[in-house]
């Protein structure tokens, strides 16, 4: 069982109560990009074992959207954090080089 | 005009709790910035009620306003002034970017009381209704088993609940299950 920390309303939000919104922070190739970055858009996901980063939406509570860093592997949260953003906060990337050192995920570490 | 009624009307059920739908509230949902003047303005005239902060619930009787989100907020009127109070808030928030609507027929209430009141509504949602956690004059959002639903305490036993119109029958049927005699289930 998963439980999230919604920042919006700031409940411990259990997975059923959560909806998952699959991964974090992609950079969006429309109309004009190249075909071969629009195929890695729609298609190409990450699947680590290890630090991964999601968005999920509070469906059945404030309805806001959120990201979330956690461990796929030992299913620890790491911390979630603001949709607003386009990169993981500082903070996040502290709280896991402090569990996981020499973590990478994507373009960051 | 015919006479409105609510989703069941006034159905009630006695069991380790008492459930009963409480009829027709005024309910209007407000969306707009929580921290503008016009708006907290708006809210107070409306209610006599502060802008709520993050899960607070100030509800008197059937008059209040909870926290729904960092941008929403449910203003609870007595269903007669719902019109009357919703054109009041409308004309005060004309300037400002600021919604307000009227829910109230989308909206079926539901009040459990009796000293087993956590244990009934603690079966169906995911959330932590112990006295330490969950007190009057906080509001929860979450579900009740399938369906989408809010919750505040308007004492120590008793729990008042809304969810949708249409899922009312469902909901009732859901609380009448957890509140069957000799249901009790001793944690809270």
């Amino acid at each position: 069982m998963l439980i999230l920390n919604c920042p919006y309303c700031g409940v411990d939000a259990e997975e059923t109560e959560l909806a998952a919104g699959g991964e974090a922070h992609l950079k969006r190739f429309g109309p004009g990009s190249s075909d071969g970055d629009f195929h890695d858009y729609l298609f190409m996901r990450e699947n680590p074992r290890g630090v991964h980063f999601e968005r999920w939406r509070h469906v059945n509570g404030c309805g806001k959207w959120f990201h979330a860093a956690r461990c796929t592997q030992s299913l620890e949260v790491f911390g979630t954090y603001s949709a607003q953003v386009t990169e993981p906060p500082k903070e996040i990337r502290e709280a896991i080089s402090a569990k996981r050192p020499g973590w990478t995920w994507r373009e960051f570490e | 005009m015919s006479e409105p009624i609510s989703a069941l009307n006034h159905v009630s059920f006695d069991g380790i709790a008492k459930v009963e739908e409480i009829g027709l509230q005024g309910m209007i949902t407000l969306r707009g910035d929580l921290s503008d003047k016009v708006l907290a303005k708006a809210v107070k005239d409306a209610t006599g009620q502060k802008v709520p902060v993050q899960r607070e619930a100030l509800v008197n009787g059937d008059t209040g306003v909870v926290w729904m989100s960092t941008d929403e907020l449910l203003v609870l009127v007595p269903y007669q002034e719902v019109e009357t109070r919703l054109a009041a808030m409308a004309n005060a928030l004309s300037g400002t970017h600021a919604l307000a609507v009227n829910v109230s027929d989308a909206r079926a209430v539901f009040r459990i009381s009796g000293a087993s009141a956590r244990e009934v509504l603690g079966k169906l949602a995911p959330v932590d209704l112990s006295p330490e956690a969950f007190q009057p004059g906080q509001i929860r959002r979450s579900r009740l088993a399938q369906v989408a639903g809010a919750f505040w305490m308007d004492d120590g036993e008793t729990l008042r609940v809304v969810c949708f119109r249409s899922a009312a029958d469902y909901v009732f049927k859901l609380l009448k299950i957890a509140a069957q005699p000799g249901s009790e289930v001793g944690v809270y």
